[in-house]
Protein backbone atom coordinates (compact mmCIF):
# COMPACT_ATOMS: atom_id res chain seq x y z
CA UNK A 1 0.00 0.00 0.00
CA UNK A 2 3.05 2.18 0.50
CA UNK A 3 6.78 1.55 0.17
CA UNK A 4 7.71 5.01 2.27
CA UNK A 5 10.11 4.20 4.99
CA UNK A 6 8.99 4.37 8.31
CA UNK A 7 10.82 7.21 9.72
CA UNK A 8 10.16 11.25 9.35
CA UNK A 9 9.31 13.31 6.04
CA UNK A 10 8.43 16.76 5.38
CA UNK A 11 6.42 18.77 3.14
CA UNK A 12 9.05 19.99 0.28
CA UNK A 13 8.57 23.94 -0.65
CA UNK A 14 10.57 24.68 -3.24
CA UNK A 15 11.81 27.95 -1.41
CA UNK A 16 13.85 25.47 1.16
CA UNK A 17 15.34 23.57 -2.03
CA UNK A 18 18.87 25.15 -1.79
CA UNK A 19 19.00 24.37 2.27
CA UNK A 20 18.06 20.87 1.57
CA UNK A 21 20.88 20.40 -0.73
CA UNK A 22 23.10 22.13 1.34
CA UNK A 23 22.49 20.27 4.55
CA UNK A 24 23.18 16.36 5.11
CA UNK A 25 20.26 14.10 4.03
CA UNK A 26 18.39 14.33 7.33
CA UNK A 27 14.65 13.47 5.70
CA UNK A 28 13.46 10.22 5.30
CA UNK A 29 10.78 11.26 2.25
CA UNK A 30 9.89 14.69 1.06
CA UNK A 31 5.78 15.07 0.22
CA UNK A 32 4.65 16.67 -2.31
CA UNK A 33 1.45 18.05 -3.69
CA UNK A 34 0.63 16.99 -7.08
CA UNK A 35 -0.94 19.80 -8.64
CA UNK A 36 2.18 21.56 -8.06
CA UNK A 37 4.29 19.89 -10.62
CA UNK A 38 1.17 19.39 -13.46
CA UNK A 39 3.40 22.13 -15.30
CA UNK A 40 5.50 20.97 -18.60
CA UNK A 41 8.75 21.96 -17.42
CA UNK A 42 11.29 24.35 -15.20
CA UNK A 43 12.15 24.85 -11.63
CA UNK A 44 8.93 22.66 -10.33
CA UNK A 45 10.23 19.09 -12.27
CA UNK A 46 14.34 20.03 -11.87
CA UNK A 47 14.04 20.03 -8.15
CA UNK A 48 11.94 17.15 -8.23
CA UNK A 49 14.00 15.54 -10.33
CA UNK A 50 16.99 16.17 -8.40
CA UNK A 51 14.98 15.89 -4.70
CA UNK A 52 14.22 12.72 -6.25
CA UNK A 53 17.47 11.48 -6.97
CA UNK A 54 18.27 10.51 -3.05
CA UNK A 55 15.17 10.68 -1.45
CA UNK A 56 11.77 8.72 -0.79
CA UNK A 57 8.50 11.03 -2.57
CA UNK A 58 4.95 10.70 -1.26
CA UNK A 59 2.88 12.39 -4.17
CA UNK A 60 0.03 13.45 -2.71
CA UNK A 61 -3.21 14.89 -4.54
CA UNK A 62 -5.31 17.97 -3.49
CA UNK A 63 -7.62 18.04 -5.97
CA UNK A 64 -9.44 14.58 -7.55
CA UNK A 65 -12.53 15.12 -6.02
CA UNK A 66 -12.89 11.42 -5.03
CA UNK A 67 -15.63 12.84 -2.39
CA UNK A 68 -17.55 14.07 -5.29
CA UNK A 69 -20.55 13.16 -6.51
CA UNK A 70 -19.45 13.41 -10.33
CA UNK A 71 -17.36 11.28 -12.12
CA UNK A 72 -13.82 11.35 -11.52
CA UNK A 73 -11.87 14.14 -13.87
CA UNK A 74 -10.41 11.51 -16.41
CA UNK A 75 -7.94 14.38 -17.90
CA UNK A 76 -6.52 14.91 -14.34
CA UNK A 77 -6.01 11.13 -13.60
CA UNK A 78 -4.23 10.91 -16.50
CA UNK A 79 -1.99 14.22 -15.13
CA UNK A 80 -1.34 11.73 -11.74
CA UNK A 81 -0.42 8.74 -14.09
CA UNK A 82 2.46 10.35 -15.64
CA UNK A 83 3.58 11.82 -12.63
CA UNK A 84 3.21 8.46 -11.51
CA UNK A 85 5.12 7.16 -14.33
CA UNK A 86 7.85 9.82 -14.04
CA UNK A 87 8.80 9.78 -10.75
CA UNK A 88 7.54 6.50 -9.04
CA UNK A 89 6.76 7.72 -5.80
CA UNK A 90 6.86 5.59 -2.71
CA UNK A 91 2.82 6.49 -2.35
CA UNK A 92 0.12 8.34 -3.77
CA UNK A 93 -2.75 10.02 -1.37
CA UNK A 94 -6.02 11.48 -1.74
CA UNK A 95 -8.55 12.82 0.42
CA UNK A 96 -11.84 11.99 1.79
CA UNK A 97 -13.37 15.15 0.52
CA UNK A 98 -14.66 16.65 -2.77
CA UNK A 99 -13.60 20.07 -4.55
CA UNK A 100 -14.96 19.77 -8.14
CA UNK A 101 -18.50 20.21 -8.94
CA UNK A 102 -19.11 20.40 -12.28
CA UNK A 103 -16.78 22.49 -14.51
CA UNK A 104 -15.67 24.11 -11.43
CA UNK A 105 -12.63 23.55 -9.46
CA UNK A 106 -13.41 25.33 -5.83
CA UNK A 107 -9.54 24.61 -4.45
CA UNK A 108 -10.70 23.68 -0.94
CA UNK A 109 -10.92 20.11 0.70
CA UNK A 110 -15.17 20.25 0.82
CA UNK A 111 -17.34 17.82 3.53
CA UNK A 112 -19.81 15.21 2.26
CA UNK A 113 -22.33 13.18 4.25
CA UNK A 114 -21.63 9.99 5.27
CA UNK A 115 -24.74 7.53 3.69
CA UNK A 116 -24.35 4.31 2.00
CA UNK A 117 -25.11 6.68 -1.26
CA UNK A 118 -21.84 8.39 -0.89
CA UNK A 119 -19.67 5.15 0.51
CA UNK A 120 -20.41 3.62 -2.80
CA UNK A 121 -19.09 6.82 -4.66
CA UNK A 122 -16.25 6.56 -2.93
CA UNK A 123 -15.35 3.26 -3.74
CA UNK A 124 -16.14 3.60 -7.00
CA UNK A 125 -13.56 6.77 -7.56
CA UNK A 126 -10.91 4.95 -5.40
CA UNK A 127 -11.00 1.52 -7.65
CA UNK A 128 -10.82 3.35 -10.86
CA UNK A 129 -7.62 5.69 -9.05
CA UNK A 130 -5.95 2.44 -8.28
CA UNK A 131 -7.11 0.75 -11.54
CA UNK A 132 -5.52 3.89 -13.70
CA UNK A 133 -2.53 4.34 -11.74
CA UNK A 134 -1.80 0.14 -10.86
CA UNK A 135 -1.28 0.92 -7.31
CA UNK A 136 -3.02 0.76 -3.92
CA UNK A 137 -3.29 4.58 -2.60
CA UNK A 138 -4.13 6.21 0.80
CA UNK A 139 -7.26 7.66 1.64
CA UNK A 140 -6.55 10.93 4.48
CA UNK A 141 -9.16 11.48 7.25
CA UNK A 142 -10.73 14.90 6.57
CA UNK A 143 -10.57 18.64 9.22
CA UNK A 144 -14.40 19.37 9.22
CA UNK A 145 -16.49 22.17 9.90
CA UNK A 146 -19.49 20.62 9.70
CA UNK A 147 -21.86 17.55 10.76
CA UNK A 148 -24.63 16.71 8.17
CA UNK A 149 -27.95 15.74 9.79
CA UNK A 150 -28.01 12.63 6.97
CA UNK A 151 -25.05 11.17 7.93
CA UNK A 152 -26.28 7.81 8.74
CA UNK A 153 -22.40 5.99 9.46
CA UNK A 154 -19.25 7.48 11.75
CA UNK A 155 -16.59 8.14 10.25
CA UNK A 156 -14.13 5.41 11.01
CA UNK A 157 -16.78 3.05 9.93
CA UNK A 158 -16.98 4.55 6.81
CA UNK A 159 -13.45 4.70 6.39
CA UNK A 160 -12.87 0.65 7.63
CA UNK A 161 -15.85 -0.44 5.10
CA UNK A 162 -14.22 2.07 2.15
CA UNK A 163 -10.74 0.10 2.89
CA UNK A 164 -12.72 -3.24 3.36
CA UNK A 165 -14.31 -2.57 -0.36
CA UNK A 166 -11.18 -1.25 -1.97
CA UNK A 167 -8.45 -2.51 -0.45
CA UNK A 168 -6.42 1.00 0.04
CA UNK A 169 -5.03 2.12 2.87
CA UNK A 170 -5.29 5.03 4.98
CA UNK A 171 -3.29 8.42 5.79
CA UNK A 172 -4.24 9.51 9.32
CA UNK A 173 -3.85 12.90 10.12
CA UNK A 174 -3.68 13.34 13.77
CA UNK A 175 -4.23 17.14 13.44
CA UNK A 176 -7.19 16.42 11.54
CA UNK A 177 -8.50 14.19 14.16
CA UNK A 178 -8.14 16.91 16.90
CA UNK A 179 -9.63 20.09 14.55
CA UNK A 180 -12.61 17.89 13.54
CA UNK A 181 -13.13 16.19 17.02
CA UNK A 182 -13.06 19.97 18.36
CA UNK A 183 -15.22 21.35 15.97
CA UNK A 184 -17.72 18.44 17.17
CA UNK A 185 -17.32 18.68 20.53
CA UNK A 186 -16.22 15.27 20.69
CA UNK A 187 -12.79 13.00 22.23
CA UNK A 188 -10.50 12.40 19.73
CA UNK A 189 -9.18 9.75 21.89
CA UNK A 190 -12.75 7.70 20.79
CA UNK A 191 -12.19 8.67 17.23
CA UNK A 192 -8.51 7.36 17.10
CA UNK A 193 -9.91 4.09 19.34
CA UNK A 194 -12.09 3.20 16.74
CA UNK A 195 -10.22 4.28 13.68
CA UNK A 196 -8.97 1.10 11.81
CA UNK A 197 -5.09 1.48 12.28
CA UNK A 198 -4.07 -1.67 10.83
CA UNK A 199 -4.76 0.55 7.06
CA UNK A 200 -2.58 3.22 8.18
CA UNK A 201 0.26 3.53 5.55
CA UNK A 202 1.53 7.41 7.06
CA UNK A 203 0.78 9.86 9.53
CA UNK A 204 0.17 13.58 9.00
CA UNK A 205 1.17 16.10 11.43
CA UNK A 206 -0.07 20.25 10.77
CA UNK A 207 -1.03 23.11 12.36
CA UNK A 208 -4.28 24.59 12.90
CA UNK A 209 -5.68 28.19 14.56
CA UNK A 210 -7.87 28.23 16.98
CA UNK A 211 -11.12 30.87 17.03
CA UNK A 212 -13.68 31.06 19.35
CA UNK A 213 -17.77 31.10 18.17
CA UNK A 214 -20.87 31.07 20.39
CA UNK A 215 -21.37 27.82 20.35
CA UNK A 216 -17.64 26.63 21.07
CA UNK A 217 -14.00 26.40 20.17
CA UNK A 218 -13.74 26.36 16.25
CA UNK A 219 -10.34 25.29 14.82
CA UNK A 220 -9.60 25.51 11.46
CA UNK A 221 -6.44 23.45 9.69
CA UNK A 222 -4.45 26.06 8.33
CA UNK A 223 -0.97 24.02 8.63
CA UNK A 224 0.92 27.48 9.02
CA UNK A 225 1.97 27.01 12.52
CA UNK A 226 4.46 24.55 14.68
CA UNK A 227 1.91 21.34 15.15
CA UNK A 228 0.10 21.84 18.49
CA UNK A 229 0.99 20.37 21.78
CA UNK A 230 -2.18 18.12 22.38
CA UNK A 231 -1.39 17.20 18.57
CA UNK A 232 1.98 15.99 19.65
CA UNK A 233 0.34 13.92 22.68
CA UNK A 234 -2.37 12.27 20.24
CA UNK A 235 0.64 11.52 18.15
CA UNK A 236 2.93 9.96 20.53
CA UNK A 237 0.23 7.44 21.78
CA UNK A 238 -0.90 6.15 18.08
CA UNK A 239 2.61 5.41 17.51
CA UNK A 240 2.77 3.81 20.81
CA UNK A 241 -0.24 1.30 20.01
CA UNK A 242 1.17 0.85 16.15
CA UNK A 243 4.95 0.89 16.19
CA UNK A 244 6.96 3.36 13.79
CA UNK A 245 5.60 4.01 10.57
CA UNK A 246 6.18 6.97 7.87
CA UNK A 247 5.21 10.20 9.50
CA UNK A 248 5.15 13.56 7.56
CA UNK A 249 4.82 16.99 9.50
CA UNK A 250 3.46 19.38 6.75
CA UNK A 251 3.79 23.50 6.91
CA UNK A 252 1.91 25.17 3.69
CA UNK A 253 1.36 28.62 4.73
CA UNK A 254 3.33 31.46 6.09
CA UNK A 255 6.45 28.34 5.11
CA UNK A 256 8.92 29.22 7.90
CA UNK A 257 12.77 29.46 7.66
CA UNK A 258 14.00 25.18 7.10
CA UNK A 259 15.59 24.79 10.15
CA UNK A 260 12.06 25.52 11.85
CA UNK A 261 10.74 22.71 9.76
CA UNK A 262 14.11 20.37 10.37
CA UNK A 263 13.19 20.88 14.14
CA UNK A 264 9.56 20.04 14.22
CA UNK A 265 10.91 16.98 12.05
CA UNK A 266 13.19 16.50 14.55
CA UNK A 267 10.06 15.86 17.47
CA UNK A 268 8.13 13.72 15.64
CA UNK A 269 11.22 11.41 15.18
CA UNK A 270 11.98 11.70 18.93
CA UNK A 271 8.58 10.24 19.13
CA UNK A 272 9.13 7.56 16.77
CA UNK A 273 12.60 6.82 18.29
CA UNK A 274 11.22 6.37 22.00
CA UNK A 275 8.33 4.05 21.07
CA UNK A 276 10.98 1.68 19.15
CA UNK A 277 13.17 1.95 22.01
CA UNK A 278 10.03 1.08 24.30
CA UNK A 279 8.94 -1.40 21.25
CA UNK A 280 12.67 -3.38 21.42
CA UNK A 281 12.48 -3.30 25.42
CA UNK A 282 8.87 -5.90 25.23
CA UNK A 283 10.44 -7.92 22.90
CA UNK B 1 -32.79 13.56 2.08
CA UNK B 2 -31.33 15.02 -0.71
CA UNK B 3 -29.16 13.07 -2.88
CA UNK B 4 -25.16 13.46 -3.11
CA UNK B 5 -25.67 15.39 -6.07
CA UNK B 6 -28.25 17.89 -4.92
CA UNK B 7 -25.90 18.21 -1.76
CA UNK B 8 -23.05 19.12 -3.34
CA UNK B 9 -24.84 21.39 -5.73
CA UNK B 10 -26.50 23.67 -2.70
CA UNK B 11 -22.92 23.56 -1.05
CA UNK B 12 -21.25 25.01 -3.80
CA UNK B 13 -24.06 27.49 -4.50
CA UNK B 14 -23.97 28.03 -0.63
CA UNK B 15 -20.07 29.36 -1.04
CA UNK B 16 -21.40 32.35 -3.29
CA UNK B 17 -24.48 33.53 -1.49
CA UNK B 18 -23.62 31.91 2.08
CA UNK B 19 -27.03 29.82 1.67
CA UNK B 20 -26.32 26.70 4.37
CA UNK B 21 -26.32 23.51 2.58
CA UNK B 22 -29.09 21.12 3.10
CA UNK B 23 -28.91 19.20 6.48
CA UNK B 24 -25.92 21.54 7.94
CA UNK B 25 -26.28 20.78 11.71
CA UNK B 26 -24.32 22.35 14.26
CA UNK B 27 -24.49 22.40 18.15
CA UNK B 28 -25.80 26.14 19.34
CA UNK B 29 -27.10 27.16 15.94
CA UNK B 30 -23.89 28.48 14.66
CA UNK B 31 -23.46 26.36 11.66
CA UNK B 32 -23.19 29.94 9.69
CA UNK B 33 -20.09 31.17 11.10
CA UNK B 34 -18.98 27.14 10.37
CA UNK B 35 -19.89 27.15 6.75
CA UNK B 36 -18.27 30.56 6.42
CA UNK B 37 -14.74 28.67 7.11
CA UNK B 38 -15.20 26.93 3.81
CA UNK B 39 -16.36 30.15 2.29
CA UNK B 40 -13.14 32.21 3.09
CA UNK B 41 -10.69 28.57 2.52
CA UNK B 42 -12.43 28.94 -1.09
CA UNK B 43 -12.32 32.41 -1.45
CA UNK B 44 -9.15 33.26 0.39
CA UNK B 45 -6.92 30.20 -1.32
CA UNK B 46 -7.86 31.36 -4.78
CA UNK B 47 -7.14 34.74 -4.32
CA UNK B 48 -3.26 33.89 -2.77
CA UNK B 49 -3.48 31.66 -5.71
CA UNK B 50 -4.19 34.70 -8.33
CA UNK B 51 -1.67 36.67 -5.93
CA UNK B 52 1.34 34.41 -6.36
CA UNK B 53 0.58 34.88 -9.77
CA UNK B 54 0.29 38.72 -10.04
CA UNK B 55 2.21 39.98 -7.44
CA UNK B 56 2.52 43.08 -8.97
CA UNK B 57 -1.01 44.15 -9.67
CA UNK B 58 -1.00 42.82 -5.71
CA UNK B 59 1.48 45.59 -4.98
CA UNK B 60 -0.19 47.91 -7.21
CA UNK B 61 -3.64 48.10 -5.67
CA UNK B 62 -2.71 46.91 -2.42
CA UNK B 63 -3.65 43.78 -0.48
CA UNK B 64 -6.86 45.14 0.83
CA UNK B 65 -8.25 45.50 -2.46
CA UNK B 66 -6.38 42.37 -4.08
CA UNK B 67 -8.30 40.06 -1.61
CA UNK B 68 -11.82 41.72 -2.57
CA UNK B 69 -10.57 41.59 -6.43
CA UNK B 70 -9.34 37.76 -5.60
CA UNK B 71 -12.62 37.03 -4.44
CA UNK B 72 -14.88 38.48 -7.07
CA UNK B 73 -12.71 37.44 -10.07
CA UNK B 74 -12.78 33.46 -8.40
CA UNK B 75 -16.69 33.81 -8.25
CA UNK B 76 -16.90 34.73 -11.57
CA UNK B 77 -13.86 32.93 -13.15
CA UNK B 78 -13.52 29.34 -11.50
CA UNK B 79 -10.73 27.42 -12.37
CA UNK B 80 -11.63 25.27 -14.72
CA UNK B 81 -9.48 22.02 -13.69
CA UNK B 82 -7.13 21.95 -10.23
CA UNK B 83 -4.19 22.78 -11.97
CA UNK B 84 -3.92 25.88 -10.43
CA UNK B 85 -0.80 27.49 -12.07
CA UNK B 86 -3.06 27.60 -15.77
CA UNK B 87 -5.90 29.55 -14.05
CA UNK B 88 -6.05 32.94 -14.25
CA UNK B 89 -5.52 33.72 -18.27
CA UNK B 90 -8.62 35.43 -18.51
CA UNK B 91 -7.17 38.05 -15.58
CA UNK B 92 -5.90 40.71 -17.23
CA UNK B 93 -9.06 41.30 -19.56
CA UNK B 94 -10.79 40.78 -16.50
CA UNK B 95 -9.10 44.00 -14.80
CA UNK B 96 -9.33 45.91 -17.83
CA UNK B 97 -13.37 45.43 -17.45
CA UNK B 98 -13.16 46.33 -13.87
CA UNK B 99 -15.00 49.24 -13.16
CA UNK B 100 -13.00 50.19 -10.17
CA UNK B 101 -9.99 50.24 -12.37
CA UNK B 102 -10.79 52.04 -14.79
CA UNK B 103 -8.78 54.74 -14.00
CA UNK B 104 -5.47 52.81 -14.45
CA UNK B 105 -5.23 51.41 -18.15
CA UNK B 106 -1.88 49.82 -17.52
CA UNK B 107 -3.38 47.31 -15.36
CA UNK B 108 -4.32 44.60 -17.81
CA UNK B 109 -1.10 44.85 -19.68
CA UNK B 110 1.05 44.76 -16.49
CA UNK B 111 -1.18 41.57 -15.88
CA UNK B 112 -0.46 40.55 -19.31
CA UNK B 113 3.30 40.54 -18.48
CA UNK B 114 2.94 38.60 -15.21
CA UNK B 115 0.74 35.73 -16.86
CA UNK B 116 3.82 35.78 -19.27
CA UNK B 117 6.33 35.34 -16.69
CA UNK B 118 4.23 32.36 -15.49
CA UNK B 119 3.99 30.70 -18.73
CA UNK B 120 7.84 30.96 -19.07
CA UNK B 121 8.55 29.56 -15.57
CA UNK B 122 6.13 26.55 -16.43
CA UNK B 123 6.98 26.08 -20.07
CA UNK B 124 8.35 23.08 -21.44
CA UNK B 125 12.08 21.70 -21.42
CA UNK B 126 14.53 22.08 -24.40
CA UNK B 127 17.79 22.03 -24.74
CA UNK B 128 19.34 24.82 -26.10
CA UNK B 129 20.59 25.56 -29.66
CA UNK B 130 24.35 24.87 -29.99
CA UNK B 131 25.35 28.11 -32.22
CA UNK B 132 27.84 26.06 -33.97
CA UNK B 133 25.01 24.14 -35.96
CA UNK B 134 23.70 27.03 -37.60
CA UNK B 135 27.09 28.83 -38.04
CA UNK B 136 27.39 29.82 -41.45
CA UNK B 137 23.74 29.14 -42.50
CA UNK B 138 22.16 30.86 -45.34
CA UNK B 139 19.73 33.38 -43.99
CA UNK B 140 17.25 32.61 -46.59
CA UNK B 141 16.93 29.43 -45.66
CA UNK B 142 17.47 29.06 -41.81
CA UNK B 143 14.48 28.93 -40.00
CA UNK B 144 15.15 28.96 -36.27
CA UNK B 145 12.77 27.13 -33.23
CA UNK B 146 12.27 29.15 -30.58
CA UNK B 147 12.08 28.29 -27.04
CA UNK B 148 8.80 27.52 -25.58
CA UNK B 149 9.21 29.67 -22.60
CA UNK B 150 9.92 32.44 -24.94
CA UNK B 151 7.41 34.89 -25.70
CA UNK B 152 7.08 38.69 -26.88
CA UNK B 153 4.12 41.31 -26.22
CA UNK B 154 3.49 44.59 -26.93
CA UNK B 155 2.01 47.23 -24.27
CA UNK B 156 -0.12 50.55 -24.91
CA UNK B 157 1.09 51.88 -21.53
CA UNK B 158 4.16 52.10 -19.51
CA UNK B 159 3.06 48.54 -18.56
CA UNK B 160 7.12 47.32 -18.20
CA UNK B 161 8.57 49.95 -16.36
CA UNK B 162 5.98 50.01 -14.02
CA UNK B 163 6.76 46.63 -13.39
CA UNK B 164 10.17 46.96 -13.06
CA UNK B 165 9.35 50.21 -10.75
CA UNK B 166 8.01 47.75 -8.36
CA UNK B 167 10.09 45.03 -8.41
CA UNK B 168 12.04 44.45 -5.13
CA UNK B 169 14.61 46.81 -4.64
CA UNK B 170 13.88 48.98 -7.54
CA UNK B 171 13.75 52.15 -7.94
CA UNK B 172 10.35 53.90 -8.06
CA UNK B 173 11.93 57.14 -9.52
CA UNK B 174 12.17 56.55 -13.08
CA UNK B 175 10.14 57.94 -15.40
CA UNK B 176 7.24 57.14 -17.05
CA UNK B 177 7.91 57.08 -20.72
CA UNK B 178 4.72 57.90 -23.10
CA UNK B 179 4.11 55.48 -26.17
CA UNK B 180 3.97 51.52 -26.45
CA UNK B 181 6.74 49.36 -25.18
CA UNK B 182 7.50 45.98 -26.17
CA UNK B 183 8.83 42.92 -23.96
CA UNK B 184 10.67 39.63 -24.69
CA UNK B 185 9.95 37.29 -21.60
CA UNK B 186 11.79 34.02 -21.74
CA UNK B 187 13.30 31.23 -19.39
CA UNK B 188 16.76 31.19 -19.50
CA UNK B 189 19.77 28.62 -19.49
CA UNK B 190 19.80 28.85 -15.35
CA UNK B 191 15.82 28.20 -15.44
CA UNK B 192 14.99 32.14 -14.48
CA UNK B 193 12.59 34.13 -16.15
CA UNK B 194 13.98 36.98 -18.25
CA UNK B 195 12.10 40.03 -18.99
CA UNK B 196 13.16 42.27 -21.30
CA UNK B 197 13.03 45.63 -23.69
CA UNK B 198 13.15 45.33 -27.02
CA UNK B 199 12.04 47.36 -30.20
CA UNK B 200 9.23 47.28 -32.41
CA UNK B 201 11.40 45.51 -35.03
CA UNK B 202 12.54 42.95 -32.82
CA UNK B 203 9.03 41.77 -31.57
CA UNK B 204 8.03 41.74 -35.53
CA UNK B 205 10.78 39.43 -36.22
CA UNK B 206 10.27 37.16 -32.81
CA UNK B 207 6.37 36.94 -34.21
CA UNK B 208 7.63 35.63 -37.78
CA UNK B 209 10.37 33.28 -36.37
CA UNK B 210 7.95 31.98 -34.10
CA UNK B 211 5.25 31.27 -37.39
CA UNK B 212 8.57 29.40 -39.04
CA UNK B 213 9.23 32.05 -41.48
CA UNK B 214 13.58 32.27 -42.27
CA UNK B 215 15.59 34.13 -40.16
CA UNK B 216 16.09 36.61 -43.69
CA UNK B 217 12.35 36.50 -44.11
CA UNK B 218 11.38 37.65 -40.36
CA UNK B 219 14.47 40.33 -40.52
CA UNK B 220 12.85 41.48 -43.82
CA UNK B 221 9.43 41.99 -42.39
CA UNK B 222 11.16 43.25 -39.04
CA UNK B 223 13.47 46.30 -41.03
CA UNK B 224 10.05 47.24 -43.41
CA UNK B 225 7.84 47.82 -40.01
CA UNK B 226 10.21 49.23 -37.85
CA UNK B 227 12.85 51.03 -40.54
CA UNK B 228 16.73 51.06 -39.73
CA UNK B 229 16.22 47.73 -37.59
CA UNK B 230 18.84 46.01 -37.05
CA UNK B 231 18.29 42.23 -36.00
CA UNK B 232 21.78 41.29 -34.46
CA UNK B 233 21.15 42.83 -30.63
CA UNK B 234 17.65 40.27 -30.29
CA UNK B 235 19.35 37.44 -32.25
CA UNK B 236 21.91 37.52 -29.59
CA UNK B 237 20.29 37.91 -26.77
CA UNK B 238 18.21 34.55 -27.65
CA UNK B 239 21.14 32.79 -28.40
CA UNK B 240 22.91 33.53 -25.48
CA UNK B 241 19.59 32.76 -22.88
CA UNK B 242 18.99 29.99 -24.73
CA UNK B 243 15.80 31.17 -27.05
CA UNK B 244 16.61 28.88 -29.76
CA UNK B 245 16.25 25.38 -29.49
CA UNK B 246 17.19 22.19 -31.68
CA UNK B 247 14.23 21.90 -34.50
CA UNK B 248 11.72 18.95 -33.39
CA UNK B 249 12.71 15.71 -34.95
CA UNK B 250 10.32 15.80 -37.82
Amino acid sequence: MTHLPSGVGVGFKSAHFEAIRASARQMDFFEIHAENYMGAGGVPHAQLTALREDHAISLHGVGLSIGGPGPLDRDHLERLRALCLRYQPESFSEHLAWSSHGTEYLNDLLPLPYTPETLALVCDHIDEVQEALGRRMLLENPSTYLMFEQSSIEETAFLREIVRRTGCGLLLDVNNVFVSAANQQRDPRAYLADFPVEAVGEIHLGGHDEDHLPGGALLIDTHGSPVAEPVWTLFAEVIARIGACPVLVEWDNDVPEWPVLQAEAARARSVLNAAGHRHALAS
Amino acid sequence: MPSHPEFAGSFAEGLRTAALPPGAVFCDGDADLRFAVYRNNVSHSLSEALGQRFPVIRRLVGDPFFAALGRVYSETHRPRTPVLLDWGDSFPDFLAGFAPLAGYPYMRDVARLEWARGRAYHAADAAPLDPAAVAGADPSRLVLTLHPSVQVLQFGAAALTIWRQNQPGADAAQRIPSGDQFALVLRDRSLAVQVHEISQGDLILVEHLATGATLHAAAELAQWADPGHAPQTVLVLLMQAGGFIHPPES
